[in-house]
């Protein structure tokens, strides 16, 4: 199911959680909407769902105008963070809710559900944990319950919100790469919430980075970490360092000593680039600095920078080095970046 | 090393109940308090009550009259037990649910009925509920007499007994979360469903132990249904009331035996309501 979104306003109290957000999302795609806390995702994905409705603009499911059809109308999976499961149901009648309230007419015959529970839960490989309740299983055995009881009803599309937000790493990973399997097998449209950068990366087909109640930018991981659109996306997604810089006559300036060339446009501006975008050099035109903390990261070593040039504050940047030649604390490192961005004033 | 066994002989002594200190003071006083208070007076009663002998107790019994009061008792406390769950469920729910004004005021009111002379309260409804009352005379056209009768008994019991239901549903009525009632209707539930199938059955242990003390209250309840019942021997008189009758007859044996059947329903009736209480609090997983 196509889902579009145009010009959504949604105030609470005279204060806008959104502010004008349009977004099309495809048939069949797995969109994460990414953001620190306040910017509005959760809002964002309430409001597709039905559980909150715009101030103004529409949301169209496929053709239909689906801004003022209620919850039960919508026919959406939704999938909470803490699960909001039925703690006095089994998890059978858990995933059975939602056909059982069907009107009688359209109503499934008992051992229809019967036999689509045990479907679903063979689906989210549960199965033979029917006559348990709730408050027997573990978080992710919780999660993939909410997961089936949503998918029960046959939804249009998948919501999920944080949907891994109260899991541990561990589980939170297995799940993340077990959700992406189920998405390609069933192909729904879904759409889900996370504050979790990597999670959204690795997981969706498209990323919608949000801020303050605006989309930044949507895009492809590739496309928000190595094109990242605004300066919020380049400091939100992954690490990276800021200088205030300026260009004059095609050369990028930071407290007027060289460090780039840059033709297209003057002025001020910010440069921002990644730890891992910069060469170590031994040349006077580089960046220099202080090395004020080294520390290991996962895979590479991160030395922290101050750079201080005199009768100006200092800055502080992180380059990488190399994983096997720490870098004496105190000492002067001269560095250059390779790939970097200029967002003007 | 010094062998730290040996420096610390070991003593018996018993499995320690607990890691939080402080057991053996605590059940020590808990039982102290309890003998002087509860089982003492209980004993005292069972054995004046033995003094009667198994025959006369089987006697006593055996009265029409005994048999009646306890009948009315038991079966309005119940009666109005049951209609405190539903008002008092309605009640918690417009505490807890909706922010209107005056919900303060209307959250001190259902305390009341714990801090007035309950013979206050018989006076006032007797006189509201009576045919020429205010509200009795309402009723008097339909040939429906309140006060009276067993149905004012029902009447004083309801009133006494409505806090304790709000108090009990409320602070877990509070605690639902809201994302269960919006997982419920994106699932399709519409509001009817949503409050039968899941918030009222989570709501379940809390109602039954409101329940519990609302109809225990109801049963030794004195002062306000005397007021209003009439207290006409086989049809509005209270088992508590008997037992003063008896008391004023010199007839001690025969109040305490009423006491000792009413005492042995109350526990069973208790008993049995703790066992679902426990029953509900496993499978619904909380409590």
């Amino acid at each position: 199911m196509e889902v579009t979104i145009s010009n959504i306003r949604k105030e609470f109290e005279r204060f806008p959680a959104l502010n004008d957000v349009s977004l099309k999302i495809a048939s069949g795609e797995l969109i994460a909407l990414l953001g620190p806390s306040g910017s509005g995702k959760t809002t964002l994905l309430r409001l597709i769902a039905g559980l909150d409705f715009p101030t103004a603009g529409q949301i169209f499911f496929g053709e239909e105008d689906a801004s003022h059809r209620t919850v039960q109308e919508r026919n959406v999976g939704f999938v909470f963070q803490h699960y909001a499961l039925f703690r006095h149901m089994t998890v059978a009648e858990n995933i059975g809710f939602g056909l059982k309230v069907r009107p009688s007419g359209n109503r499934p015959a008992r051992t229809e559900i019967r036999r689509r529970v045990s479907e679903l839960l063979e689906m989210v490989q549960l199965s033979g944990l029917e006559k348990r309740y709730p408050n027997q299983l573990s978080g992710g055995q919780r999660q993939r319950v909410a997961l089936a009881r949503a998918m029960a009803i046959e939804p249009r599309i998948l919501l999920l919100d944080e949907p891994f937000g109260a899991l541990d790493a561990k589980v939170r990973k297995e799940l993340r790469r077990w959700l992406r399997e189920f998405h390609d097998r069933t192909g729904h449209t879904t759409v889900f919430v996370t504050h979790d950068q990597e999670e959204a990366l690795e997981l969706a087909d498209r990323v919608v980075v949000m801020s303050q109640g605006k989309i930044e930018q949507v895009g492809s991981a590739d496309d928000v970490y190595d094109r990242p659109g605004s300066p919020f996306v380049f400091s939100f997604i992954g690490e990276s360092s800021q200088l205030p810089i300026e260009v004059k006559s095609g050369t990028v300036l930071f407290q007027g000593q060289p460090v780039g060339i840059l033709e297209s446009q003057e002025g001020e501006g910010d440069l921002f680039f990644r730890p891992e975008d910069v060469v170590l050099v031994d040349a006077p035109d580089a960046l220099f600095g202080k090395v004020t903390a080294c520390r290991r990261l996962a895979g590479t070593r991160i030395a922290e920078i101050d750079i201080a040039n005199e009768g100006h504050a200092p800055y502080h940047v992180e380059v990488e080095v190399p994983l096997h030649a720490p870098v004496a604390l105190g000492s002067e490192l001269r560095f250059r970046p390779t790939r970097w961005k200029v967002f003007f004033k | 090393m010094t062998d730290t066994a040996a420096a610390h002989p070991v003593r018996w002594r018993l499995k320690r109940p607990s890691i939080i200190p402080g057991f053996g003071v605590t059940l020590g006083f808990s039982l102290a308090y309890l003998s002087l208070i509860i089982l003492i007076p209980i004993a005292g009663l069972l054995w004046r009550t033995a003094g009667l002998g198994w025959e006369g107790f089987l006697a006593v019994l055996a009265d029409r009259r005994t048999q009646d009061a306890l009948y009315i008792s038991f079966g309005t406390a119940f009666v109005a037990a049951l209609v405190n769950v539903v008002f008092g469920v309605i009640v918690a729910w417009v505490l807890t649910r909706y922010d209107f004004p005056g919900r303060r005021l209307i959250d001190a009111m259902v305390d009341l009925p714990f801090a007035l002379p309950t013979a206050v309260a018989g006076i006032a409804l007797a006189a509201l509920y009576a045919p020429n009352g205010w509200i009795g005379s309402l009723f008097m056209p339909f040939g429906l007499r309140i006060a009276f009768t067993p149905l004012g008994i029902v009447v004083a019991l309801i009133f006494i007994g409505l806090p304790f239901v709000v108090r009990t549903v409320q602070p877990v009525m509070e605690e639902i979360d809201r994302e269960v009632e919006e997982a419920a209707a994106t699932l399709g539930a519409n509001r009817f469903q949503t409050v039968f199938k899941v918030i009222l059955p989570g709501l379940t242990p809390a109602i039954l132990t409101g329940f519990a003390l609302a109809f225990a209250r109801g049963v030794g309840e004195y002062g306000s249904v005397i007021f209003i019942a009439g207290n006409i021997p086989y049809v509005s008189e209270i088992a508590p009331l008997l037992i003063v009758i008896r008391l004023e007859e010199f007839n001690y044996a025969g109040a305490t035996a009423v006491a000792t059947i009413m005492l042995l329903i109350s526990f069973a009736m208790l008993f049995f309501i703790n066992l679902v209480q426990a029953w509900s609090r496993r499978r619904y997983g909380h409590g």
